[in-house]
Formats: C-alpha cells, structure tokens, sequence
C-alpha cells in the first residue's frame, strides 16, 4: 500500500520534471542556431494570422455584451459616462488576454497537440531523430516561440475591436455619451493597465504552446492517444490559463 | 567501409551487437541479445509478435538507449556517445519505418529532399538532381508533386525507401517493411531492397514478419525468441537448424508465448 503511494507520488513528480526540462528544452533550443525562420513564419502563420478573424469575431462579441451590460448597470448610478473606460479596462487587463487565450487554445493548440501526437504515433517523429535532426527544435521551439510573438498581438487585436464593440453598443444603439467615451479611455488607461494585458498575453502564450506540444509529444502511440492528448492539452491549458490570470493578477495589480 | 569481400566470409562487420539488455517495468525485453551483422549483407531478423525484434532495432538505430550491453557500429560503440556523437553516428544510417512515417504534411520530393535541406550545404540544384535520381532508383519517377495522402501504401514504402537512401548511408535499417501489402507487392518491395542493397552496396538490417518468403532476399537470419538471439546463420544453415522453437515458427504455429506489444510498452514519457 505505502509502496504503490510512493510509486504513485514518484512519478508524478517524474512527470512533473518531464513537463518542466521540456519547456527548458524547447527554449533553449528556441535560442540556439541554427535558426529555422522559415519554420517561425509557418508557425505564427498557423497560430497567429489564421485566428486573427476568430479572435476579431469573439473581441466584437464580448465588447458588445460588455457594453450592454455596463451601459445598463452604469445608468443605475447616473455614470453612462463611464462606459468607455469600464469596457476597455476590462478588456485591455482582463478579458483580452484570457478569452484570446482560449479561443486560441480551442483552435490552434487541439490541433498542435492532435499533429504532434498523431507525428508520435505514425513514427514520424522517430524519423526526425533517426535524420539526426533534434525533434524539440524542430517541432516544439517555433511553436513556442511563435506563441510568445502571436498572443500579445492577437490580444491587442481583441481589445481593439472589443472596445469598438462596446462602443457600437453602449453609445450607438443604447445612447450613452459618445464624447466621455473615448476621453474616459484616454484619460484612465494608463501604460501599466497595457503592460499588464500584453504581459498576461505573453505568459499564457508560452504556457499554451508548452502545454498543447507536451501532450501531443508524450501522447500514446495509437488513436485514442492521440484524442485523449487533445483534450488533455486544451483542459490543461484552459486551466492553467486561469490560475495564471489570477495570480498574475494578484501580483501585478 | 568499402573493402567488401565478395564471398562475404572476412569482410569487417558493420553492426556487432554484444549482451544487450532493455527493461521495460516489469518486463525484460532485451534479455542479453548478441547479433553481428557483416557488411555488405543484408541480416533479416526475424521472430514471433512481441519477441522484442523492434526494440533491438530501435536500439540499433539510437532511438532507445540499452540498460547495459553494447552496440558497435563500424567498430565505435554508440552506446556511450553523446549527442554529438549520435548526431554524427546517424548520419551513417538510412532508416525505413513500418508505415513508412513520411511527412503527410510534405510532397514526395519534399519529403526525400528533407535530409539533404536540413542536413547539408547542396545548393538547390544538386539536391534536386539527387532527389530525382533515387525517386527514379525506386520506380517513382514523376511521382514527386504527389502527397504521400494521395499514394498507395507500396508507393508510400518506395518514397520512404528513397528518403532513407538519398543521403547514401552505409547502413540501411528496415522495420517490417512489407507490412499491409499485398503479396505481389510484398515481393517488389523486397526485390528493391535487395537491389538498391546491392547497386549502394549497403549492410542491410531488417525486421521482417514474411517468413520464409524474406529469406530469399537474405544473406543471414536471426532468429529472436524471448529477448535473445535463438539462432543465426546463413539461410540454408538456419533452415537446416535442429531448433524447435524455429520450426515452429516457420510452421506457422503459435508458440503460445504471446506478450505485450510494443505500443503498449514504451508508451511512458521519459524514456
């Protein structure tokens, strides 16, 4: 009984300092030549440019609700005028990074996990190795790396048109002061509010690609490994997505 | 390397395998093999399901690290390099995979040329030009626009043999590499093996389930039982062996000793 807890409780710390030594692998490698541009571009194209209409679909959507709901919340305390800095800061501090995350999660990181994992599981990446070719560098490092340079961008995407959004929204369709709006913003966002976002936009970048290229790398070699490493890598980064928003949160507030 | 003595009975030995052990948990799949391979020959490795003949191959390879044994290839032992070492040891093998394991993501030519790209300084010409010579080696000239989606699995296997010979290795290492084909491709496939083995005068080493139909094809047989080396020889010299478990084997008969397949033993991280 006390053997198998230690057994259990070993390797979950050997998995632990598998996942971590992974990261450490992928980054180092990310720094060392040769360099693999072509791969970078590929991968920013994949990660980056084609959530860019997704990640622009659901920024409108939040910041239309947001408007709504801080445009009727607000008119209880005579403050509509408000309404433009409430929608951004939320966005810009909160919202963006984390929804980005997600939506980029739910469309990018599946699917790196499910290529990777299905790489494993047809040999494909045992083919690599045997060409003398370090399948970390190849596979995993571009992607990180193109994760840390496409979130803070795709997270400013969100913003922007998230707070075009609230502003369709609250002053165009609900009649809240057009002028406060955009002076609210301007006069209460600060540079720290936009660090912070960008920030968040950057960790959760790094620990979604972490997270999605090591399930698909230690997925199981057959079919259903390679589904359950999918849906692993999307729970696993969804939540630590959020558990990372609110200690950065708590740390950078 | 290129001292091949044509009666095969002197020349060095390209791969010699001594007391290899692998476990994996609980189970002791490598069990102290001992193997050599002579160059210039083509070693077909054969074996019951589970008997831990893509394991040895796997070792033999670099892709799996032994417990304890040795592995020299070309007379270094590769157990003991470091990654540089292995990196450079690599470059002697070609490597053949069970399903072939080609980039489904990359056209035929992509997929041959990816050695060459990624491994050496050819300019565009020469690697197109070498590309298209070992395509044309393997019988899929013009097929080199084609996606390995858009291809039959025999065709799948000659791309895959050509990416495993365009950086013309000295040691070609072959994982089953019939496996889901028809008889009559079964045969073209194995003819190609023994025919560029010869035109690139390799030191073949192949895993292979199509008994006794390979042995045509062979130089020399091992056969593996349980984790170990049960019998080598010369093809006639291992038809004529006065061993049971083998002639089983070659009857068809189940030995009854069926283990654990390979996927289900190294599946963990960390290995």
């Amino acid at each position: 009984m006390i053997e198998r807890l230690g057994a259990a409780i070993i390797d979950r710390i050997t998995r632990l300092g598998n996942f971590v030594i992974f990261l450490l692998t992928a980054v180092l490698y990310a720094v060392l030549p040769p360099y693999k541009p072509r791969l970078l571009i590929r991968q920013i194209r994949t990660i980056g440019a084609e959530s860019f209409f997704l990640v622009g679909l659901i920024g409108l959507f939040t910041g239309m609700v947001l408007g709504l709901q801080g445009y009727n919340t607000l008119r209880r305390f005579g403050s509509e005028g408000a309404l433009g800095t409430v929608v951004a800061l939320v966005l810009v501090r909160e919202l963006g990074p984390v929804l980005a995350a997600l939506m980029i999660t739910a469309r990018a990181g599946s699917a790196m996990a499910a290529e990777i994992g299905a790489m494993q599981a047809t040999e494909q990446v045992d083919a690599l190795t045997v060409m003398a070719i370090n399948p970390v560098q190849y596979l995993v490092s571009p992607r990180v790396l193109a994760g840390v340079i496409s979130f803070p961008l795709l997270t400013s995407i969100f913003d922007v048109v998230g707070i075009w959004g609230g502003w369709a929204v609250g002053v165009g369709l609900m009649g809240a002061p057009n002028g406060p709006f955009f002076n609210g913003i301007a006069h209460n966002m600060s540079g720290h509010d936009i660090a912070t976002g960008v920030l968040k936009a950057l960790v959760f970048g790094l620990v979604v690609m972490w997270v999605c290229c090591y399930k698909g790398y230690y997925a199981a070699r057959m079919a259903t490994g390679v589904s359950r490493a999918t849906t692993d890598a999307v729970v696993l980064s969804s939540v630590m997505i959020l558990a990372w928003d609110y200690f950065m949160t708590s740390i950078l507030l | 390397m290129a001292e091949v003595n044509q009666n095969g009975d002197h020349s060095p030995t390209a791969v010699v395998v001594r007391e290899l052990r692998r476990r994996f948990g609980a189970q002791q799949v490598l069990d102290g093999v001992n193997l050599e391979c002579p160059t210039g020959q083509i070693t077909t490795i054969v074996g019951p399901s589970g008997c831990g003949k893509t394991v040895l191959l796997k070792h033999l390879n670099l892709l799996l690290r032994p417990d304890s044994g040795k592995i020299m290839i070309d007379g270094t032992d590769v157990t003991r390099l470091g990654a540089r070492g292995l990196d450079t040891a690599r470059e002697k093998f070609g490597m053949l995979f069970q399903a072939g394991a080609l980039f489904d993501s990359m056209s035929v030519f992509d997929n041959v040329a990816f050695p060459l790209v990624e491994k050496t300084r050819m300019s565009r010409a020469e690697i197109r030009d070498h590309v298209l010579e070992v395509l044309e080696q393997v019988g899929l000239g013009g097929m080199e626009l084609k996606f390995p989606s858009e291809m039959s699995g025999g065709m799948q296997k000659r791309a895959a043999l050509a990416r495993a010979l365009v950086h013309r290795p000295k040691i070609l290492m072959l994982d089953e590499p019939t496996t889901g084909l028809d008889p009559t491709r079964t045969h073209s496939i194995h003819e190609l093996v023994r025919e560029t083995q010869r035109k690139f005068d390799l030191t073949a080493v192949m895993v292979s389930h199509d008994v006794p139909q390979v042995f045509e094809f062979s130089d020399r047989v091992a056969y593996m039982h349980s984790g170990k080396i049960a019998l080598i020889g010369s093809v006639p010299e291992v038809m004529a062996a006065d061993n049971q478990n083998f002639q089983q084997f070659l009857a068809g008969r189940a030995s009854g000793e069926v283990e654990r397949p390979l996927s289900q033993v190294i599946a963990t991280p960390g290995r």
